[in-house]
């Protein structure tokens, strides 16, 4: 045991320099870490300053009739956004019914073992690279794959089911519809992806405890592992709810950018981005206003889906 | 009762007086291609506390979740021999591991509440094993009791079971398991997180709940084996030719037999420290 000491790495001259070394990086990258903090909430909040102060001319002259008015006039510079937050909340809405479901049942399919691994990480795999797709490709292929491919169904929505007024318009390919299932796609891999992990991340003797008290499997699925790994979950819908109602691209190409509320799902409709992507470029100083309030509201929409998602998370975690 | 009516390796004489609810009949475990349990034959009689020690490895938690099939979890994991429960093969193919696991319940080394509410910890079981909702209120406090937790908690059930103190939580998870009244507990030590009031109040318990329930019980505390077993079981490990090594069981008996007057030197040495 006297080889200790020998074996010391502290042992030599070395011993004041190193420590200087270490403490060095270590300052320096505490300092690195405090200021890159600080940036990011320096850089969101100039965003939201400068965004404001442009939309600021708008704001005085629209107010909230701006949220409530369905004109929008760029000749008479007349402007309101309800349509659109309508259109945005909706195609959100209608990707989250499918992408939660699908997400966290892919997610507790590919954290258990039902699958051997050889399978499960490749599967787990592809689907998080369907995130890596660029947004104009995946409008792309809704326009020349999907759009085709669903019609034939959306005609039958329509023949069929005509008089409920969510199939209440004759389709056209372009509508919300069919932007809230691309959009499900798109934040598909965000759900499962954190999902997968939070469950994942469960420790093991959580899932033992469940068994042993005679619990089946999906019983301590159920009941024990999504509930635990509720916080998690939650978090990654709400990412996916983020990237839903910001995501430009696609809802430009697939929502039809129609300045309209209808209560059919078949009708084209317009969201907060796809307005701004499709007007920003040939807009006068008046329309930039409004284009830049519109998205204020969007940025103010996504802050309030966040702080209620912290609530939940809040909530859940002081019942539990 | 007598020392030799209990299956030991060294006595082949099988016919006990005592009624044994588990038995191990030529038990081998192995993991993928390693062997870590082998040939053990011992009944674990009726509402009797049953301690195994021995060094760490030697397969002792291996042997105790073959009783409630939790082995079963592990991939690549074969069970040889048999293991019986009140005289049926629990690896038998019509046997659901699921209602093995309903009658023999298991406490684990480190506290594993769910993070769910006190209350809910309990209910949980009780709940996926038909007990009545309107019985809830009763179980909970009943369980709670019997685990000696019920006075510390009992202002508090809607908090979370993680919010109590590890030997709190150890309770708790002996409160759940006994909520579900299953016919053996096992416990894979139960009080090695603990400290010695803690420990003290787990050991009563087990004498408590021996009235009821049979217990395993797995120790590193020789003294914790010599409070509360009837029978102890020593494993040891043994390293073959190529450096393997397999557990086995040495030597089966009463408690005071182990500790007082082993058959076998390795039991000797070990219960008196000298091991190794
Ligand atoms: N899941 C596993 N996969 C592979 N080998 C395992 C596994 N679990 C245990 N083993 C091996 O089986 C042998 C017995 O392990 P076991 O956990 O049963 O020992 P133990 O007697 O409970 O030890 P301790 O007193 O340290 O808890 C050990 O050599 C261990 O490495
Ligand atoms: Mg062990």
């Amino acid at each position: 045991m006297s080889s200790l000491a020998e074996h010391s790495p502290r042992k030599g001259q070395s011993l004041e320099k190193q420590v200087d070394t270490v403490r060095v990086f270590d300052q320096s990258f505490y300092w690195l870490a405090v200021i890159g903090a600080i940036g990011i909430g320096g850089v969101l909040l100039w965003i939201a300053v400068q965004i404001g102060l442009s939309a600021l001319p708008a704001i005085q002259s629209y107010g909230v009739d701006f949220l409530t008015t369905t004109t929008w006039d760029p000749v008479r510079n007349i402007y309101g956004v309800l349509p659109q937050i309508y259109g945005t909340l909706i195609s959100a809405a209608i990707a989250l019914v499918i992408a939660i479901p699908v997400g966290i049942g892919v997610a507790v399919f590919l954290s258990e073992n039902f699958l051997p691994n050889a399978v499960r990480t490749p599967i787990a795999l592809a689907i998080e690279l369907i995130a890596a797709v660029p947004s104009v490709v995946i409008g792309l292929w809704g326009i020349y794959v999907l759009i085709p491919f669903l019609r034939p169904f959306y005609n039958f929505l329509y023949e069929n089911f005509g008089w409920i007024p969510l199939f209440s318009t004759p389709p056209r390919g372009n509508s919300l519809l069919t932007l809230g299932l691309v959009l499900s796609v798109m934040i598909l891999p965000t759900i499962i992806a954190i999902s997968r992990g939070s469950l994942i991340a469960l420790p093991r003797d959580l899932r033992q405890g469940a068994l042993a008290l005679g619990a089946t499997r999906w019983e301590t699925i159920l009941r024990v592992l999504i509930p635990a790994a509720f916080s998690g979950i939650v978090g990654s819908i709400m990412l996916a709810l983020g990237r839903a109602m910001g995501e430009t691209m696609v809802a430009a190409m697939l929502v039809g950018n129609s300045n309209q509320i209808t209560p059919s799902l078949l009708a084209p409709g317009a969201t907060i981005a796809s307005l701004i992507a499709s007007q920003f470029g040939e807009a006068g100083r008046e329309q930039v206003a409004a284009l830049l309030y519109a998205g204020l509201i969007l940025m103010i929409l996504t802050l309030i889906v966040n702080i209620l998602a912290e609530i939940i998370i809040q909530k859940f975690q002081n019942v539990e | 009762m007598n020392s030799d009516t209990i299956n030991t390796p060294n006595s082949t004489s099988s016919n006990t007086t005592q009624e044994a609810i588990l038995r191990a009949e030529n038990v081998s475990v192995t993991y993928g291609s390693f062997q870590a349990l082998r040939g053990v034959t011992l009944d674990i009689p009726k509402n009797q506390v049953v301690a195994f020690i021995g060094p760490s490895g030697c397969g002792k938690s291996t042997l105790i979740r073959c009783f409630n099939r939790l082995n079963d979890l592990i991939p690549g994991t074969k069970v040889g021999g048999k293991v019986t429960y009140q005289g049926v093969d629990i690896y038998g193919d019509k046997v659901d591991p699921v209602q093995v696991r309903r009658r023999i319940g298991m406490v684990f080394q480190k506290p594993n509440p769910f993070p769910k509410s006190i209350y809910d910890n309990i209910a949980f079981g009780a709940k996926i094993n038909g007990y009545k909702k309107s019985e809830m209120d009763e179980i909970v406090e009943r369980s709670l009791r019997q685990a000696a937790l019920w006075e510390e908690v009992k202002d508090k059930l809607k908090e979370s079971g993680l919010s109590l103190s590890g030997g709190q939580q150890q309770r708790l998870c002996i409160a759940r398991t006994v909520a579900i009244e299953p016919d053996v507990v096992l416990m894979d030590e139960p009080a090695s997180a603990l400290d010695p009031i803690s420990t003290r109040k787990v050991e009563e318990l087990i004498q408590e709940l021996k009235e009821n329930y049979t217990i395993v019980i797995v120790t590193h505390n020789m003294q914790q084996a010599t409070r509360v077993a009837d029978l102890t079981a020593f494993f040891n490990a043994e390293a073959e030719e190529g450096g393997k090594r397999f557990g086995y069981l040495v030597e089966y008996n009463k408690t005071e037999a182990i500790f007082n007057n082993p058959k076998e030197e390795y039991t000797r040495q070990y219960v008196s420290g000298r091991f190794g």
